[in-house]
């Protein structure tokens, strides 16, 4: 049975092994799920982004049909605070700030959506029914949204205690020979934008069930996580006080996240709280205005740039300063974003010599902002590959050449960068040449003359652009903060009659991990793909984990399910040798095959597996029956994606509408497994990088109302604002990890915004405009428009 | 409480209803059909549609009691009997048109409507804006595009199977 499809292992497309069941409405996300005698949770938010919390009337509320119980902070007495999972520290060495996270609020609210009461009823219009006749006396205070309101003097405190509404105040780099260099340059580029506020808005809200067995005393939590394992270890040791053998964390199917289903949320310890004190199942699920007031938001900084360079256009120094949103309290990586996911990518994929990034971390009366696609990577490259635009365009450089002059050179791997990152591997010149010829780069006035005959202003744009992956190695990033580990777990477990089941901790919300994963027991032991089943999502099966999330899932969790096939191989060949009557050191394995070197004396991976599990011919003196072998991996630097992409828009002057008619990317995404889905994951991260540069936009008004809090008024991407999206790869290989894979998900959402606004500013050349910032809306482009001609 | 009977998927279903119950609760909640999903509040996403007397609607946006008499299909329903797959989930599985597969179930319902309403058949152009109605976070419609232009050359018979549509 093991004879493999030549074309399902690494670099086949493999059709996935999860569509049949999603196409069949047989996926099972977590509202799918119903326990016996299960209440419904809902939860009271606060409406004001600032108030101290008075009296709670909740006596008609409890009086409602179906209502079981109502609770409020005062019923959750001795339950901890939501915790953060890294701290920074400030450039005099003292800690950030770490303000409590209440899971529910605590004498005051502090963002439109904070949670005050939770109401548990028989049914979901119960609870909400009986929510509405809750009264909360609220004493409102004035707020402050943006990050220039919460710094200006006398700006009304998020957190008592910290007046000045900062996080950290922290810094990389050598400023000392930033300084020098700016002192000799021939040129000084300055350059301020703001990164938009985004929403992830996955399309499945998140939900969490809580139960409890009396019995056992276990509990369990069934919820929208991407990593259920993180989950229980911040849940059980922070909030709850619930020991890893006492709590079961799930998560079934996941309707993407994007990052915001990683954090631990407070409705995650409300259910397996509550389940536990009614003895009944909790199900809370999240509508989509809920969502956009508690999900975790991204991006959110203002940054003021400048760029030195010689009088050829070599960059000489960088210097950084950036103002990052955190909203009114840590997330749970909240503050690892705008730091060691950013300030260290600001290198980019240029040799510049001095870089010195400093970053102020600051509350606000505003959801939690956290990672999301990308995570502080989009904000450096957006930065960086704006800011080299601009400098070209200052300085009369053609904006591709003044690239081409500074990149890393392809012999100079590994390279070390000046904010603490080395670089493994890369070849942006292939990246950048591939790109140019596919975009036709060229013939673009052509084409842009043509557009002007039908009357619309055509614009090309480029970015090339470099990201890091797999963040680790755990004992590095502890050193910069981090308060877990970042390795991967994989067990491969191989049946008695040669089928696969494969644990592992990274969890699937959408990338394919059923398929890329058996593809790659299919290329290394033979089995075919259709006999690998992929155990993923639930503390109770897989042993440990930490979930997927920064394009980690293949570089970590796939290099853990390789050393585990190493083991496997090694233990298959003594069994082997031992049914083969030869020495160990003669065997040799290949997809499926153990043989004696240079015989034709073969057994099949299914024969030792069964040997392994019916040990009647068997090595027992020496070596324990079974097949299944767990490997930790802890990987032992970033890994490092880069390339170019190639935005075209066509902008049309009577309403300002920006349309993207082309877009090229071409990814250095090292080893492909599956190309079909690594071109799905770009084109993906790309809709979302359109998103944020045309489109989306999370706006909060004077006073911190939320006033984006639906899909009426947050505009995503629909198929109309999209363009086809060409994807190709150059591949160079990660040269740390057994694979030689770097990762995928994000590098569209991170190469394409720049992409896009420098097209935007190229369709504007001869209007004048230096900037547009994003969402570069037909509002604002009618603006700019309008503004010339008057 | 008002009493609702309709055909779900070719099966009669007699279901006590509030006034206030939305078609995608009946599903989900009384009927355990929960292949039909909810994305949002205001009828932007898509997630749920349905088809209701051959056409696609939103069920998020239905009261149950207008339902009472009505042939609904869900996503569960569109199958044959024996498992084979309609073309368009074929094609949806094939072009790789589905990441996370939330929105999936509304978006092949809509677009076997659009299709059918279509004999004529669509450009590219034309099945961009016929998903003006649904939302995916995840793809991009790249894929989604591709797979409803390739399954309408089957739905119409101008291909015998996908295969040969991707030709």
């Amino acid at each position: 049975m093991n004879v493999v499809h030549p074309f399902e292992g690494i670099g086949a497309s493999v059709r996935r092994k999860e569509d049949r069941r999603f196409l069949s409405g047989r996926g099972q996300y977590t509202d799918d799920i119903n326990r016996p005698g299960q209440l419904y949770a809902h939860i009271l938010r606060s409406p004001h982004a600032h108030a101290r919390i008075g009296a709670i009337d909740t006596t008609a509320a409890r009086a409602m049909p179906g209502v079981e119980a109502i609770y409020t902070s005062a019923d959750m007495a001795g339950i901890g605070g939501l915790p953060c999972g890294w701290q920074i520290h400030n450039k005099d060495g003292t800690p950030m700030a770490e303000p409590k996270h209440p899971v529910l609020a605590e004498g005051k609210v502090r963002h439109v959506g904070d949670p005050v009461a939770v109401v548990i009823a028989a049914t979901r219009q119960q609870a909400r029914d009986a929510a509405e006749a809750i009264e909360v006396e609220y004493d409102v205070l004035p707020a402050a949204a943006t990050l220039a309101q919460a710094q200006a003097p006398g700006a009304p405190a998020v957190h008592d205690d910290l007046p000045a509404n900062l996080c950290y105040d922290w810094h990389i780099g050598e400023k000392a020979a930033v300084d020098a260099a700016f002192a000799q340059a021939a040129h000084r580029v300055v350059f301020e934008t703001t990164n938009n506020r985004l929403v992830p808005n996955a399309m499945e809200p998140r939900s969490a069930i809580g139960d409890y067995d009396a019995t056992t005393g276990e509990h369990t939590l069934w919820t929208t996580s991407q990593n259920p394992h993180v989950i229980r270890l911040l849940m059980g040791a922070f909030v709850l006080n619930l020991p890893e053998a006492k709590l079961r964390v799930v998560a079934p199917d996941v309707g993407g996240g994007f990052g915001s289903k990683i954090y631990h949320y407070a409705e995650e310890a409300i259910v397996t709280w509550a389940a536990h004190k009614l003895e009944r199942p909790v199900k809370w699920t999240s509508d989509r205005t809920e969502a956009f007031m508690s999900d975790a938001h991204g991006r959110d900084h203002v940054t003021r740039a400048e760029l030195a360079l010689d009088k050829d256009g070599k960059f000489l120094a960088l210097h950084v300063q950036t103002q990052a949103n955190m909203g009114a309290y840590l997330s749970t990586f909240a503050p690892c974003v705008p730091t060691y996911l950013y300030a260290t990518l600001l290198a980019g994929v240029y040799s510049t010599p001095a870089i010195y990034a400093e970053v102020k971390a600051v509350f606000t009366h505003t959801v939690p902002v956290d990672a999301y696609r990308g995570a502080g990577r989009p904000e450096a490259t957006y930065l960086l590959e704006r800011l080299v635009d601009v400098a070209a365009k200052q300085c009369g450089f053609d904006r591709v050449e003044l690239r081409r002059k500074n990149f890393i050179a392809t012999d100079a791997f590994p390279y070390q960068t000046p904010v603490a990152l080395q670089y493994d591997s890369g070849d942006y010149f292939s990246t950048l040449d591939q790109a140019l010829q596919s975009a036709d780069w060229a013939g673009f006035e052509a084409r842009r003359a043509e557009a002007k005959a039908r009357g619309k202003l055509r614009g090309i744009g480029i970015s090339t652009y470099l990201e890091a992956c797999g963040i680790a190695p755990s004992a590095v990033v502890g050193s910069l903060g981090a308060r877990a580990g970042l390795y991967e777990v994989g067990t491969i477990r191989v049946h008695p009659t040669g089928s696969v089941t494969v644990l592992t901790g990274a969890h699937s919300h959408g990338q394919g991990h059923e398929t890329t994963f058996a593809q790659l027991v299919a290329d290394k032991l033979g089995v075919p793909v259709a006999n690998v089943d992929i155990v993923h999502g639930d503390t109770a099966k897989v042993p440990f984990g930490m979930g997927t999330y920064g394009s980690r899932s293949l570089a970590v969790g796939g290099s853990a399910m390789d050393k585990a096939m190493d083991k496997i191989i090694a233990k298959g060949k003594r069994i082997a040798a031992h049914l083969m009557e030869a020495s160990v050191e003669d065997v040799e394995f290949e997809r499926g095959t153990f043989r004696v070197a240079g015989t034709d004396k073969t057994k099949a991976l299914a024969e030792v597996s069964l040997a392994a599990y019916v040990p009647h011919n068997y090595p027992i003196e020496e070596l324990e029956p079974g097949l299944e072998e767990t490997a930790f991996y802890d990987p032992k630097n970033f890994t490092y994606p880069g390339g170019c992409h190639i935005a075209e828009v066509e902008i049309e002057p009577e309403t300002g509408r920006v349309q993207l008619v082309n877009f090229t990317a071409v990814d250095d995404v090292g080893r492909v497994i599956n190309p079909m889905i690594v071109e799905g994951q770009v084109q993906g991260g790309v809709a979302q990088g359109v998103g944020q540069a045309l489109l989306e936009a999370c706006v909060y008004d004077e006073a911190g109302q939320l006033v984006s809090a639906s899909m009426m008024d947050y505009c995503l991407p629909r198929a109309e604002d999209l363009a086809p999206v060409s994807v190709a790869t150059h591949t160079t290989l990660c040269t740390h990890n057994p694979l030689g894979v770097k990762g995928c998900g994000e590098v569209g959402a991170i190469g394409s915004p720049p992409a896009v606004i420098n097209a935007v500013v190229d369709a504007l050349r001869d209007y004048g405009v230096e900037h547009v910032e994003m969402p570069a809306t037909p509002q604002k482009i009618w603006s700019i428009l309008h503004r010339q001609q008057s | 409480m008002p009493q609702v009977t309709l055909s779900v998927n070719g099966k009669s279903h007699t279901v006590e209803v509030e006034g206030r119950t939305l078609l995608v609760e009946l599903l989900r909640e009384k009927l355990r059909l929960t292949g039909t999903h909810v994305g949002c509040d205001t009828s932007q996403c898509g997630a749920c549609v349905v088809h209701m007397n051959g056409e696609s609607v939103k069920s998020c946006t239905t009261l149950a009691v207008m339902c009472d008499g009505a042939q609904v299909t869900t996503i569960e329903g569109l199958a044959k009997t024996d498992g084979t797959l309609h073309p368009m989930q074929e094609a949806f599985r094939e072009y790789h048109a589905l990441q996370c597969g939330f929105c999936t179930p509304g978006m092949v319902m809509s677009a076997v409507d659009l299709v059918q309403k279509n004999p004529q058949g669509l450009s590219e152009q034309e099945i961009r804006e016929g998903l003006e109605g649904n939302l995916c976070r995840c793809t991009g419609y790249h894929n989604i595009v591709k797979a409803i232009a390739a399954a309408q050359d089957v739905m119409h018979g101008r291909r015998e199977s996908l295969a040969a549509a991707a030709e």
